[in-house]
């Protein structure tokens, strides 16, 4: 489907990535539509990030304020991290923010809320959360993280089973990788690579166990 | 013989590169050129070549300039130096800003900029070789990497020029009809609304024959429209069918969040 194709004459919810005019649905993005039961959407091929709330993002500081963090997460509009988001004590204004956060560095945070400008609230309290210490960052569109993932998380745990390497996907298109050798992230990087240009095809999931299995024996 | 061959000359009018006056000129477009961008195209329409990147929707700089009640689409179109003969300034000119400015007003039409309150979408194109009829294969192009890069859009944006030489009525005028020509009348279009984003004129024509032209330029973005869906279409080789598609979309929803709240309130909007 591309951008005002109809994909429903009559009466029916719209999904993602559609809209109603004069009783008909038409797509508003590039991607595959899916009928069901009471709904019609479009999973999209090609797509910015939209922040909901839950995502785990990866994202730079761009700027620090009193009591809170600016940080770029490639969405519409920057987040924001609040100091009682980033910390277990209360602010005080003889803290220093550059401390725990600096401008420039590269932080992994939850999106806990939007505010009523839709800007996204961010924290930085939790597990493998926080300014990141080592690894590299690559980038890919945010639409085919699902495919990354998997079914239940079925894609990423098997590449992580191979390769061995600490991988944090942010929901914005920027994922983490951090392996124990620079070999192992480079497999990380090549598979990864090769799941998006092949996000739209089926079956995935095995090819891709297929490809590992190559790229391992080239590397020996 | 000379009779014969006389008769012919005059009767049968030809345009200059042997167009029927109906006749597009071949195009040629492909997206997702520029890995940079999150969203391109580039367009051969004739001898135009045309590159259009997109960026966004994304935070705007200079924040001031930004809207709190609905994104900014801010459009730069430019013509490399080397895109005609003689070279032309880099500097942005006039002419620049202007075309610019019609862009931008016949592509926000076919966005839910409301959806992106303070980001900006920024489109860039850039002219590469220039051969008239720049401003409509920009559109194209913009229409084509816009679609690329993901953003809503209520539809695809075709813009194809009409116009008038040496008294006879053409469509997409090359650069010597565009030059010589009587009247030049650019339209972008927007197939399924059957709505007119772009009309501009040069020269002159009769009411009859505006009419005329409006008709052809039409039929002419309905044709580029086409071209535009095969693009998108191509890159994912989703030609073949839905069938497949259907079959290997329910893998991906465990993952993708649903949010009815927010798809369906422009979709109400839209019904009024």
């Amino acid at each position: 489907m591309v951008p005002g194709d109809l994909i429903y004459e009559g009466r029916i919810r719209t999904g993602d990535n559609t809209y109603r005019d004069g009783g008909n649905v038409y797509a508003t993005k590039v991607g595959l539509v899916n009928y069901s039961k009471d709904r019609v959407s479009v999973i999209a091929l090609e797509g910015g990030y939209t922040p909901l709330v839950g995502d785990l993002v990866v994202g730079t500081v761009t700027d620090i304020e009193l009591g809170q963090w600016l940080v770029n997460i490639d969405g519409p509009t920057d987040a924001i991290l609040t100091v009682n988001e980033a910390i277990d004590k209360p602010f005080r204004t003889s803290l220093d923010m550059t401390r725990i956060l600096d401008v420039g560095d590269l932080v992994v945070a939850k999106i806990v809320d939007l505010d009523r400008n839709r800007t996204p609230i961010l924290s930085i309290l939790g597990r493998d959360l926080g300014r990141v210490h080592e690894g590299f960052v690559i980038r890919i569109t945010p639409s085919k993280i699902p495919r990354l993932i998997g079914k239940k998380g079925s894609m990423i745990n098997m590449i992580l089973r191979e390769t061995r390497c600490n991988v944090s996907i942010g929901q914005n298109g920027r994922i983490l990788i951090n392996g124990r050798s620079r070999a192992d992230e480079e497999i990380v990087e090549r598979v990864i690579h090769k799941i998006e240009a092949e996000a739209h095809t089926s079956g995935l999931t095995n090819r891709i166990q297929e490809y590992l299995k190559t790229i391992k024996e080239e590397k020996k | 013989m000379s009779k014969t061959r006389k008769r012919k000359t005059s009767k049968k009018w030809e345009r200059v590169d042997g167009r029927k006056p109906d006749e597009l000129r071949p195009i040629h477009i492909e997206s997702g050129v520029l890995p940079n961008a999150d969203g391109s195209a580039y367009i051969e329409m004739g001898r135009n070549k045309i590159m259009a990147g997109v960026y966004g929707p994304r935070e705007m700089h200079p924040k001031r300039l930004s809207k709190p009640n609905q994104g900014v689409l801010r459009c730069r179109y430019h013509m490399a130096p080397f895109s005609v003969d003689p070279r032309r300034s880099p500097a942005p000119s006039r002419r620049d800003m202007e075309i610019s400015m019609v862009m931008r007003d016949a592509l926000e039409p076919a966005l839910f900029l409301e959806r992106y309150p303070r980001s900006v979408i920024d489109v860039f194109v850039e002219i590469i070789q220039a051969d008239g009829g720049t401003r409509c294969a920009s559109i194209n192009a913009a229409a084509v990497a816009l679609a690329d890069a993901g953003i809503p859009m209520k539809d695809l944006v075709a813009a194809c020029a009409a116009g008038k030489y040496e008294n006879n009525l053409i469509l997409d005028l090359g650069d010597y009809e565009d030059k010589k020509g009587q009247s030049d009348m650019p339209l972008a279009y927007m197939p399924k609304f059957d709505k007119v984003t772009l009309l501009q004129m040069e020269g002159i024509m009769t009411q009859a024959e505006t009419d005329e032209a409006i008709k052809m330029a039409v039929e002419g973005c309905k044709k580029i429209y086409e071209i535009q869906k095969e693009t998108l279409k191509k890159k994912y080789g989703m030609v073949q069918g839905e069938a497949a598609a259907a079959e290997e979309t329910p893998e991906e929803e465990p993952e993708s969040p649903e949010e009815p709240t927010e798809e369906d309130k422009p979709a109400e909007e839209e019904e009024q």
